[in-house]
């Protein structure tokens, strides 16, 4: 079966510095991302970890074409997703859909949640009245555990948690194939993460939805994700089943990484 | 052994648009001399207006009730009642901080040294120029950063998150104060960073014979750093007790609730906690987390429970820990349930 997401050796360099402290040596780059390749399967959670300027987020931002990477490809949905343009390009795009992190930033203030959520369907479906979007809008909010009240509040209205479950009412309205969460739930506390976790989980099902899900940590992916990639430096230094880069990792950088984290004492399994 | 802080009953009340609320209600804690106590919570849980009741940091018109007694001389003094004048021996000197984001509390435009410098000078501003050097390499040869006559020179932002952060614990440790409060000073830290910057509190811990108070919401670097662990929800201690007895058998159903929602690197099921923490404008009668409770039952709604000895040293704030010491068949009931 042919991947959902094949991304094959993509690079990015940056121009070092640039601030007004920044010494301007000419020509000297920063490699974000250096030949990095992956495929992902329809249906699946592929995790990528890694910490901080890893790359993790620069790969995010070039899967949705918000950057352009200097080099490789990415294959989406049958489609050489860097070289299109316009109505084509569009077209894909709806079909990947993102979820941020920090659900505070993520929402505008001076919006209802009723347009924010519809907001994607005035971008790519015209046509719709308004009355037909809100009643778009307030069928994906249920879905998320939101109910119909929530369309003609703001966003300071709502705690962390349904704020994020907000930012994912937006993704799903499209029904995309893709979802890319950055972090969705590093910026909660911990029992309203479980349920963004789970909810997640819960609506994979129910759409068929494929992710990729990036993360810093382990524990989180260790709960959803069937493919693992770790990243440092811009490269992937291990991939694989979860199972096996949890269980049995290959890399050093990876057993690092995972005698890192503090693990909670448990007495037998609660 | 008498204890280096013993807080009695401490309320502190603010005036919100709201109305009055209470972000700290009725807590009792004591903190042995070079013992660290994990002080866990979700955000709105009260933990951080606690520490800064310790700091004398309060925001202005908080009204404190109780008693924070402070034994770092033969003087002891209550901390609750402190002048502000008199604050000025404690805070800091005394009592430090290290906080969450070591950037925001380091100035941007001086060097590092000469910010560890002025953190010994607010203290003993005598001290002879000779003097202050060699204390300040050592400030910084203690907590551990490399090169310390070139970092010195150096500015925050040439600085990583994780040497930041060495800087802030070797500014607060400077005036070798006897406690040290640390606000979540790793959830900004890669993983790999954050196990750096446990390992040399621990160890700081235990050469310096200091008292740790850890405030943080994660369950994992409690049960690494922590002797003791208290739990808070809504304002009020709900559990307090040795460490890895509170991870290990948890007595009230919130420390349950975090540890079934806590990720581990062990898939599992995560079980969520319903609903979210309330505002502390509407706080139910009685036990404040029953509504989010699956054992709740009409007891519950009565009265905010008694904090309750579960077993020896281990306390937890809800009906369902049987009263007296009979009854040991009720709580394991519950355990089983």
């Amino acid at each position: 079966m042919t991947p959902l997401l094949e991304v094959r050796n993509i690079s990015k360099t940056y121009l070092r510095g640039g601030g007004v402290f920044a010494d301007r040596a000419e020509g000297e780059r920063f490699t974000a991302l250096d030949g990095v390749s992956f495929e992902v399967a329809a249906g699946e959670t592929f995790a990528i970890v890694g910490e901080s300027g890893c790359g993790k987020t620069t790969l995010a931002r070039i899967l949705l074409r918000l950057i352009e990477p200097d080099s490789g490809n990415i294959l989406f949905d049958g489609q050489d997703l860097l070289h299109l343009a316009g109505g084509p390009l569009r077209a894909q795009r709806r079909k990947m859909q993102m979820i941020f992190q920090d659900p505070f930033a993520s929402l505008n203030p001076r919006m209802k949640v009723g347009e924010i959520v519809a907001e994607p369907l005035v971008i790519h479906e015209h046509g719709h009245s308004s009355a037909e979007r809100l009643r778009r809008a307030a069928e994906i909010l249920q879905h998320v555990g939101l109910d119909t009240s929530a369309l003609k509040r703001y966003p300071h209205e709502f705690s962390g948690g349904q704020r994020q479950r907000i930012g994912i009412a937006r993704a799903l309205i499209l029904r995309p194939k893709l979802i890319i969460a950055d972090e969705p739930v590093s910026a909660l506390d911990v029992s309203v993460g479980a349920q963004v976790l789970r909810l997640l989980q819960e609506l994979q099902q129910e759409f068929g939805l494929t992710f990729v899900f990036i993360s810093h940590s382990l524990p989180v992916v260790a709960q959803l994700a069937n493919q693992i990639a770790v990243m440092r430096a811009g490269k992937i230094v291990e991939a694989g089943a979860a199972e096996r880069i949890l269980r049995q990792p290959a890399a050093s950088y990876t057993k690092e990484l995972l005698a890192a984290v503090p693990e909670i004492p448990r007495a037998s399994q609660v | 052994m008498e204890s280096l802080l013993e807080i009695r009953a401490l309320t502190v009340e603010l005036a919100t648009a709201g109305g009055r609320v209470k972000p700290v209600n009725d807590v009792s804690l004591r903190l042995a001399r070079g013992e660290s106590l994990g002080l866990v919570g979700e955000s709105g849980s009260g933990k951080t207006m606690l520490s800064l009741s310790l700091m004398g940091l309060l925001p202005p018109g908080a009204r404190v009730g109780g008693a924070i007694d402070w034994r770092a001389t033969q003087l002891e003094t209550n901390l609750a009642d402190l002048p502000d004048e008199e604050w000025r021996k404690v805070r800091g000197r005394e009592i430090a901080m290290i906080f969450q984001e070591p950037m925001t509390s380091l100035n941007p435009v001086m060097r590092i040294g000469a910010q560890i410098a002025e953190a010994i000078l607010a203290h003993e501003p005598q001290m002879g120029k000779d003097v202050l050097r060699q204390r300040l390499i050592t400030a910084m040869r203690q907590a551990a950063m490399p090169e310390p006559e070139t970092r010195k020179q150096q500015f925050p932002h040439q600085l990583s998150g994780g040497l930041r952060q060495r800087a802030m614990i070797a500014m607060a440790l400077a005036p070798q104060p006897k406690l040290l409060i640390a606000d979540e000073p790793t959830t900004a830290l890669d993983v790999t960073v954050q196990k750096h910057i446990l390992d040399l509190l621990d160890h700081l811990r235990r050469e310096l014979v200091l008292a740790v108070l850890f405030v943080t919401h994660d369950l994992g670097v409690v049960g690494k750093v922590a002797d003791r662990v208290a739990v808070m929800y809504a304002g009020r201690i709900v559990e307090e007790g040795p460490a890895r007895n509170v991870l290990e058998t948890p007595k009230h159903p919130y420390t349950q609730g975090l540890l079934a929602a806590s990720p581990t690197l062990e898939r599992r099921e995560l079980t969520p906690i319903p609903g979210s923490v309330p505002q502390l404008t509407e706080l139910p009668s009685g036990c404040s987390f029953a509504p989010r409770c699956r054992y709740r039952r009409d007891e519950c709604d009565r009265a905010v429970p008694e904090l309750r000895s579960a077993a020896k040293d281990h306390r937890a704030r809800c009906v369902l820990v049987p009263e007296a010491k009979e009854g040991k068949e009720t709580m394991d009931r519950q355990a089983e349930s």
